[in-house]
């Protein structure tokens, strides 16, 4: 092939850089492996792990058994290795998939519309927030003071350069739920929104119709964000937001350390124009079959440019789908007798927690997770006893919270589990 | 193909002037380069234009054109069954597919503008080109 | 004459609600081992849901059948040469799969303690370092989910650094080649973009970018080899004339697949740049995403990497969560890890050596598609091609053939349509990039497609322009889906 092109040796085809950007050594990396040995680096490094220990962590990254068939569904080649959709003709496949996708997310969010998918829920916040300025042409936020705090650090750096104030919205100390007073005294004609997540970072059920209503009176917008989104399946939905972000990580992907995920994007129909990302859409082909494209593009970087309503261009398709299969696996059913467990799980976590003299931080209502005080000592000291057997414990809380911690159970944590982590408190 | 009593702007837009109120719509040209119109962002009804500034935009599958307004004035009327059926600015481009109606505030204006005929070889130099 | 495929049956299948019935379920659940909870007791009977309204309830077979249909419908790299330019379709070993899915890395939690996390902390100072070895960067970092999460990234800490000097500045210079999210990226950061035009050649214009740069100038966001597969010859000049006038250098890397192992961005000028794990590094596409975009850095900029940052003290790895200067976290946790793990494990397996066989068949492959083509499709630019070619459809409009056209009829030929329409500087542009994966057999097949249909727009225009004709869809109307928006499967109305 090289002497076809007219060139004797490879350099050839590399010839016309010039000469001071040209690599003149090998790069220093050690020499290729074969499968075998990559796969025993990895399974040293896994080996490094807390494999075979319980665990009571969530705040943001939650631990949920995942169907076997999702695995058969997503390693297909056909879904694993194609990309965005852009010929339709050669890709209903993943169209109609991302159809139901967005069909599951605003049935689940009670939503108008939802998007293909965002990174993950942490940057689908900024994102929300970006789109509330652009509808409301107002630059304040308010964040309820009971956001995850890494996601707060992300809207930060998201919005720190473009002059919007952001302003935080206590959270009662008693309830745990969003202080509606202070909400109602930081409120004025120049809030774009109000962002709060539900179940809140310490677990709580937020009051999202009596937040609504104090939103709306002054013209703003409620984004409403959540990262556990098997809460979804028995908690009510919020209807009365505008806008919906939200992490699909509990459908079927594992914690993978933090990613990747699935942010999702849904919003009230009537700004679907100001929303971010990928749309699929049905329409027909030229013998009148129903089909799906992508659709609504002129929102996007690779038309409007600099005028787009985000850069965002590759999202987190593929966990898209498992979160899709998965949501189809649970179904109706599935999706509620799941979240039963979940509160059943974390309610006898609460009572043997209990019966060792630990108290609950908050009084309102928690759905998989909550904020325990250990009796004596700090939870930095139960984590550490409970180590020693095998556990990993809860997230450690600071600030006003320090030593208590943030405990989650699912479906996954046996009852043995729970005692064994309720003798170390 | 380009009405004489029009007049035509370098952006593609023309100008129908009755009394003082002028008709504003994108050239037959303008829609042509575009492909199928699917949506229109139009000014609200008591909206300001400025001569030579946008005033909204026209968008097809693939491509977002803005639209410069011929002349300064306030709108009087905008056309509200663009909104449930963009089509029509293909379909009649200098007639039913009017964009908005303003009351000039500067007849003068329209001395910059071209006429049919310039605007003709204005678009065959362009294609050219 | 079409030789790579012939049809065969796909299966119909409705969407899953219509599938849905009743009653039916396919999932299994264990029997609590802890007393049952009355959710309405526990969580208020306010804030308890009915239930799902049109939720689907169908059996796992059900499941199953309905996903595997689905899949045949679409085109992949697994059945063929994918030559999206710009997009790096190449290869996705299976290893990499394997790799990721097992349970110390799958299940690990990011809060987990450190000293339980020794493993996925050295992945990622692992891959970190390799990837600054590839890129001839001082720094890396790995928490941007995708390129232009990266681009955001990159371009936030050129802000934060020309902040500490005492003035953000106000615009971003970007070549008119450039990708979309270049632009969008700037807007987000909050600079005015202003364009430079390409010369003749399809490079950048030097004295355009000379007139342009001025005590505004925040940085040049520029790509290389540039979107027309043209490597800038005159990168280490601009790079000279940004510096001079305190701007940055910005290089977005989706085109690193040229360069590996043969060019470094860090020893041509550049100050800050993203990888594109999905592209040169071989995590798969996943029918658009999820990816990882590296963000690479010089010495200067490092105080403003984002958060966390990976460090290794002797034998230990740690993930520090502060610092000051960062531009704070761009994302929660570690980015999307799982894709870091993938393409650690590609890295692995190719070493330097076999990096840099990578892109010179890449490179390879390209020119030798050029020459097979260039006699029947205008060429715009005679520059030598480095890991893509761009044609443009200047030869095939004269019989009123577009891109457009040539690139559905490919499908025909049993092979993914390449990049359409994209450079915007090449009217009517065939963007293609067969990467490293083909054998020289595929793209006489390719070759060969596109030879017929060249001679099929002269003597049969219409049987291009109605492509495609053999697929189970034939053209779909997407001005339909545009004007009536529908996004969302409704229950018919009698239900």
């Amino acid at each position: 092939m090289l002497r076809s092109l007219g060139h004797s040796a490879p350099e050839g085809l590399f010839a016309h850089l010039p000469p001071e950007s040209r690599l003149n050594r090998p790069l220093d990396i050690p020499d290729g492996i074969s499968e075998y040995e990559i796969i025993d680096y990895f399974k040293a490094r896994a080996a490094e792990g807390a494999v075979d220990y319980a665990s009571f962590l969530g705040a943001g990254s939650y631990r949920h058994f995942r169907p076997v068939v999702v695995d058969s569904l997503v390693t297909r080649g056909e879904f694993l290795t194609s990309y965005t959709p852009y010929q339709a003709e050669i890709s209903q496949g993943v169209l109609t998939a991302i159809f139901e996708f967005q069909t599951m997310v605003a049935q689940l969010t009670g939503m108008d519309v939802a998007n293909a998918s965002m990174y993950d829920g942490s940057t689908a916040t900024p994102e929300a927030a970006m789109m509330a300025m652009r509808i409301t042409r107002r630059d304040k936020l308010l964040v309820a003071g009971s956001l995850h705090p890494e996601y707060n650090e992300v809207l930060d750096t998201y919005l720190k350069h473009l002059e919007a104030p952001r302003q935080q919205v206590k959270y009662d100390r008693e309830s745990g739920q969003l202080d509606l007073a202070d909400l109602e005294s930081q409120l004025d004609d120049q809030t774009a929104a109000l962002i709060v997540q539900s179940p809140n970072f310490f677990g709580i059920i937020e009051q999202i119709d009596e937040i609504a209503e104090r939103v709306h009176r002054h013209g703003a917008l409620l984004i409403v964000m959540f990262t556990e989104s098997v809460a979804m399946g028995i908690v009510k939905p919020p209807t009365a937001a505008d806008i919906v972000a939200g992490e699909l990580q509990s459908f079927a992907h594992p914690p993978s350390f933090g990613g990747p995920s699935c942010g999702v994007l849904a919003a009230k129909g009537k700004f679907i124009r100001q929303m971010p990302g990928r749309l699929a859409g049905e329409t027909v082909d030229a013998d009148g079959r129903r089909a799906f494209c992508l659709t609504l593009s002129t929102r996007e970087q690779y038309i409007r440019r600099a005028k787009a309503t985000s850069n965002i261009c590759t999202n987190q398709a593929l966990v898209a789908l498992m979160g899709t299969i998965y949501m189809t696996v649970f179904g109706k059913a599935g999706l509620r007798e799941l979240a039963e467990q979940n509160i059943a799980k974390a309610r006898y976590l609460e009572s043997v927690l209990r019966d060792k003299g630990a108290k609950l931080e908050f009084t309102g209502p928690y759905f998989n997770e909550f904020v325990v005080r250990p009796m004596q000592g700090a939870a930095a000291d139960v984590n550490k006893r409970a180590l020693a057997k095998n556990v990993v414990g809860g997230f450690e809380l600071s600030g006003p919270l320090e030593g208590a911690m943030l405990v989650c159970a699912t479906e996954m944590n046996r009852r043995e589990e729970m005692d064994r982590f309720a003798e170390a408190f | 193909m380009y009405p004489k009593d029009y007049r035509y702007t370098k952006e593609h837009e023309w100008v129908r002037v009755a009394g003082d109120v002028a008709t504003i719509g994108i050239t037959s040209h303008a829609q042509d380069q575009l492909g199928d119109v699917v949506f229109v962002e139009l000014p609200a009804a008591n909206a300001k234009l400025h001569a030579g500034q946008t005033f909204g935009t026209v968008e097809s599958v693939k491509a977002v054109s803005d639209i410069y307004s011929p002349i300064s004035g306030d709108v009087v009327e905008i056309n509200e069954a663009l909104i449930d059926a963009p089509e029509k600015i293909n379909e009649d481009p200098h007639g039913d597919g009017w964009l908005v109606r303003a009351k000039m505030a500067n007849k003068a204006e329209l001395d910059s503008l071209m006429s049919a005929e310039d605007y003709e070889q204005y678009i065959a130099a362009e294609t050219e080109s | 004459m079409i030789k790579k495929v012939r049809p065969h049956q796909t299966q119909n299948e409705p969407l899953i609600f219509e599938r849905s019935s009743p009653g039916k379920f396919g999932y299994q659940l264990p029997e609590l081992d802890v007393p049952v909870v009355d959710p309405q007791t526990a969580l208020g009977a306010a804030n308890v849901r009915t239930e799902i309204p049109h939720f689907p309830e169908v059996s796992e077979v059900d499941v199953i059948r309905h996903y595997t249909r689905l899949s045949t419908w679409n085109y992949a790299i697994d059945l063929g040469l994918y030559p999206l330019g710009s997009c790096t379709m190449k290869y996705n070993p299976r290893v990499n799969e394997f790799v990721a899915r097992l349970d110390g890395i799958a299940w690990a939690h990011p809060y987990q303690p450190q000293q339980l996390a020794q493993g996925a902390l050295r992945i990622q100072h692992d891959l970190e370092m390799y990837l600054a070895e590839i890129t001839g960067m001082d720094a890396v970092t790995l928490q941007p989910a995708a390129g232009a999460h990266g681009e955001l990234t990159g371009i936030l800490m050129i802000r934060a650094y020309l902040e500490a000097q005492g003035d953000a500045r106000k615009t971003v210079l970007i070549p008119d080649s450039a990708h979309g999210t270049n632009p969008a990226t700037a807007a987000m950061a909050g600079y005015e973009v202003k364009e430079i035009p390409s010369n003749a050649r399809g490079l950048i214009d030097f004295a355009a970018l000379e007139a342009a740069v001025d005590d505004s100038t925040a940085a040049l966001m520029m790509t290389n080899p540039n979107t027309v597969g043209i490597f800038e010859e005159d990168i280490a000049k601009v790079a000279e004339l940004l510096h001079s006038r305190g701007a940055q250098l910005y290089m977005d890397g989706a085109n690193m697949n040229a360069l590996v192992g043969w060019a470094r961005p860090g020893d041509f000028g550049v100050d800050v740049m993203h990888l594109n794990l999905h592209k040169t590094f071989s995590t798969p596409h996943g029918g658009g995403g999820p990816g990882a975009g590296p963000v690479a850095v010089k010495e200067h900029l490092t105080p403003h990497l984002p958060l966390p940052r990976v460090v290794k003290d002797g034998e230990t790895y740690t993930a520090i969560t502060q610092a000051a200067g960062s531009i704070g976290r761009v994302r929660a946790f570690y980015g999307n890890f799982g894709v870091l793990v993938r393409a650690l494990a590609y890295t692995l397996a190719h070493g330097g050596n076999g990096l840099k066989n990578a892109t010179l068949d890449a490179v390879l492959n390209a020119n030798y598609i050029r020459k097979g083509i260039e006699d029947l499709y205008h060429l715009p630019y005679e520059s030598p091609a480095m890991h893509e070619v761009v044609f443009s459809d200047q030869r095939q409009t004269k019989q009123g053939i577009k891109t457009g056209d040539i690139a559905k009829r490919l499908i025909d030929y049993g092979f993914h349509p390449y990049t359409v329409s994209f450079p915007l500087i090449v009217h009517g542009a065939l963007m293609i990039e067969p990467t490293e994966t083909e054998s020289r057999q595929e793209l006489d097949l390719f070759i060969d497609a596109m030879r017929s249909i060249a001679a099929e727009a002269e003597a049969d225009p219409e049987l291009v322009r109605g492509a495609p004709h053999s697929t189970r869809t034939s053209r779909v109307n997407e001005t339909q889906a545009a004007r009536n928006p529908i996004v969302k499967w409704e229950p018919p109305a009698s239900q």
